[in-house]
C-alpha cells in the first residue's frame, strides 16, 4: 500500500516547487519590471527636479532677501552648517551669505522648528548684519490644514499682513528674547486663537536662530566659501 | 466584449450606488485629512482620479500574467510604482500644478478604493471598462470629498472656496459669514470630518430607503392592477 502511495505526494510535492517557484519567478519579474520604471522616470526627471529645485529655492531667498540688497552671487557664497542643536537642524545644511561689494549684508540659513502640531516645521531665514531679521518663510509643514497652516502665508487669510510678515525687519532691540515670544507665553507676537502650537514653534525656532545667527555671524561670513563652519575664535568678540 | 460594455452601470455605479465612500467607505483616511477645505478636498479628488485611471488600466492590460496566488502583492506594487512615476511627472512636467497637486499624490497610496477596484473589477475586465470605472469611482470619490470640504470649511471657517486662487489666478474665496465670525474649530478638525460623514451617509441611506420604498409601492401597485 505504501508502495502505491508514495509517489503520489511526491508528485504532488513537485508541483507545488513548481507552481511556487514558477509564481516566486513571476513576482520577481513585476518587482523588477517596476522597480525599472521607476528607476528610469528617476533618471530622466532627475536634472529638471534638481532644476526646479534649485528654481524654488531661489525664489525662496528672494521671498526673504530682496535681491537689491546685496550684490554677490548670493547661492555660490555658502557655508555648509554641520548639525546644529540652536537651529534645530539634524544635518547638513547650507548657510548663504549675502555681500554688498564685500561688506556683509545679510545671512540666509535654514532652522527647524521641532515642536509644530504636527512636527518638524521648516524655515528659511535671512538674518541682516545689523542683528535683525529680514524675513522668514515655511518651507515645509504639516500643520492642520485651515487650522495651524496659517503660518504660510500661502495659505493665511490674511493676505494683506500675513502672520509671519510680523518678524519682517525686528530685532532684539525691538522684542528682546524674553518678549520674543506668542502672546499667550507673554511675549510679543501676536497667534491665532486656537491654534498657538503652530505660531510658538515658529516663534521660538526664529528666536534661536536669530540668537545663534546674531553670535556667530563674524565667524560665519569670515569662513571660505564652500568650507564646512567650525565656531572658531571669532566669536568671542562678538557681545 | 466591447459593444455590450455596461457603460451606464459602470459610470452610476462608481458615482452612487457603489460611491466609494457613501456605499463602500473606502479611503477614508485622506478623505478625512484633506476635506478640511474644498480646494483641499478638489485638489486630492482630482489626484485620485488620475491615479485610478492609470491604475486600473495597468492591472488591466497585465492582468493575464498575474497568477492568483500572488496577485495582491503584484497590485501593491503597480499602484505604488504608478504613484512613484506620476509623482515624478508631475513634478518634472507640470511643476506648477504640482506645487498644487503634488503634496497629495503620496497619500493616494494609502486610499484603499485604488487596490479595491483594481481587485475587483480591473483583474477581470477589459481595459476599455476598467479605464472607465477607474475614472468613474474616481469621480464619486471627487464629489464626496469636495462636497465634504465644502461644508467643513463653511462650518469652521465661514468661507467657501478659500485657496482656489491657486487652483485659478485671480479668483478669490468667499467669506459667508463675515470677519467676525468666531470659527468653530471641531469642523476642521478629525472629529469634525467624522460627524459631516456620518451625516452625508445618513442623508444618502435615506434617500436610497425612500427610492427604495416607493418603487415598492409601485411594484405593489402594478401587480394589484395587474391582478384585477
Amino acid at each position: 500500500m505504501s508502495d502505491e502511495q508514495q509517489p503520489a505526494p511526491l508528485y504532488a510535492e513537485q508541483s507545488v516547487v513548481k507552481v511556487s517557484a514558477r509564481t516566486a519567478g513571476i513576482l520577481l519579474l513585476f518587482t523588477l519590471a517596476f522597480t525599472a520604471l521607476m528607476a528610469g522616470m528617476h533618471t530622466a526627471t532627475e536634472p529638471r527636479l534638481r532644476a526646479s529645485a534649485q528654481a524654488e529655492k531661489h525664489r525662496l531667498i528672494s521671498d526673504v532677501l530682496p535681491s537689491s540688497s546685496y550684490n554677490n552671487d548670493l547661492l555660490q557664497d555658502r557655508v555648509t552648517l554641520p548639525a546644529n542643536a540652536a537651529l534645530g537642524t539634524a544635518s547638513d545644511t547650507t548657510v548663504y551669505r549675502a555681500r554688498r561689494d564685500t561688506a556683509p549684508v545679510a545671512l540666509v540659513l535654514e532652522a527647524v522648528a521641532p515642536d509644530g502640531y504636527s512636527g518638524r516645521i521648516n524655515l528659511i531665514v535671512a538674518i541682516g548684519n545689523d542683528a535683525r531679521l529680514i524675513a522668514m518663510r515655511v518651507t515645509q509643514h504639516r500643520e492642520t490644514p485651515g487650522l495651524g497652516d496659517y503660518i504660510d502665508p500661502k495659505k493665511d487669510r490674511n493676505k494683506a499682513r500675513p502672520w509671519i510678515t510680523q518678524f519682517n525687519g525686528v530685532g532684539f532691540e525691538q522684542f528682546g528674547p524674553e518678549k520674543w515670544r506668542v502672546k499667550k507665553d507673554g511675549g510679543a507676537i501676536d497667534q491665532m486663537t486656537g491654534a498657538t502650537i503652530s505660531a510658538r514653534a515658529v516663534t521660538n525656532a526664529s528666536r534661536r536662530a536669530l540668537e545663534w545667527a546674531t553670535t556667530h555671524r563674524t565667524a560665519l561670513f569670515a569662513h571660505v566659501s564652500g568650507t564646512r563652519f567650525t565656531p572658531g575664535p571669532a566669536d568671542e568678540e562678538q557681545p | 466584449m466591447s459593444t455590450d460594455t455596461p457603460y451606464a452601470d459602470i459610470a452610476r455605479n462608481g458615482v452612487w450606488t457603489q460611491n466609494s465612500i457613501l456605499a463602500q467607505l473606502l479611503g477614508l483616511c485622506p478623505l478625512l485629512a484633506v476635506s478640511s477645505t474644498f480646494v483641499n478636498a478638489f485638489s486630492l479628488g482630482l489626484a485620485t482620479i488620475i491615479v485610478m485611471l492609470i491604475a486600473n488600466l495597468a492591472v488591466s492590460v497585465l492582468r493575464t500574467f498575474i497568477p492568483y496566488e500572488v496577485r495582491i502583492p503584484i497590485f501593491v506594487l503597480i499602484i505604488a510604482a504608478l504613484v512613484t512615476v506620476v509623482d515624478l511627472a508631475f513634478n518634472a512636467f507640470l511643476h506648477d500644478l504640482y506645487l498644487i497637486l503634488g503634496i497629495f499624490i503620496p497619500l493616494i497610496v494609502t486610499n484603499c478604493i485604488v487596490l479595491a477596484r483594481v481587485e475587483a473589477f480591473a483583474a477581470k475586465n477589459g481595459v476599455r471598462a476598467a479605464a472607465f470605472d477607474g475614472l468613474m469611482m474616481g469621480v464619486g470619490f471627487l464629489w464626496v470629498i469636495s462636497l465634504l470640504g465644502l461644508i467643513r470649511e463653511f462650518i469652521a471657517q465661514g468661507t467657501v472656496f478659500s485657496g482656489i486662487e491657486m487652483l485659478i489666478p485671480g479668483v478669490h474665496g468667499i467669506n459667508l459669514l463675515g470677519d467676525d465670525y468666531p470659527g468653530f474649530l471641531i469642523a476642521i478638525l478629525p472629529p469634525g470630518a467624522f460627524f459631516v460623514l456620518g451625516f452625508m451617509i445618513a442623508g444618502s441611506n435615506w434617500w436610497e430607503t425612500r427610492t427604495a420604498r416607493l418603487r415598492a409601492n409601485d411594484i405593489a401597485i402594478a401587480m394589484e392592477a395587474s391582478s384585477r
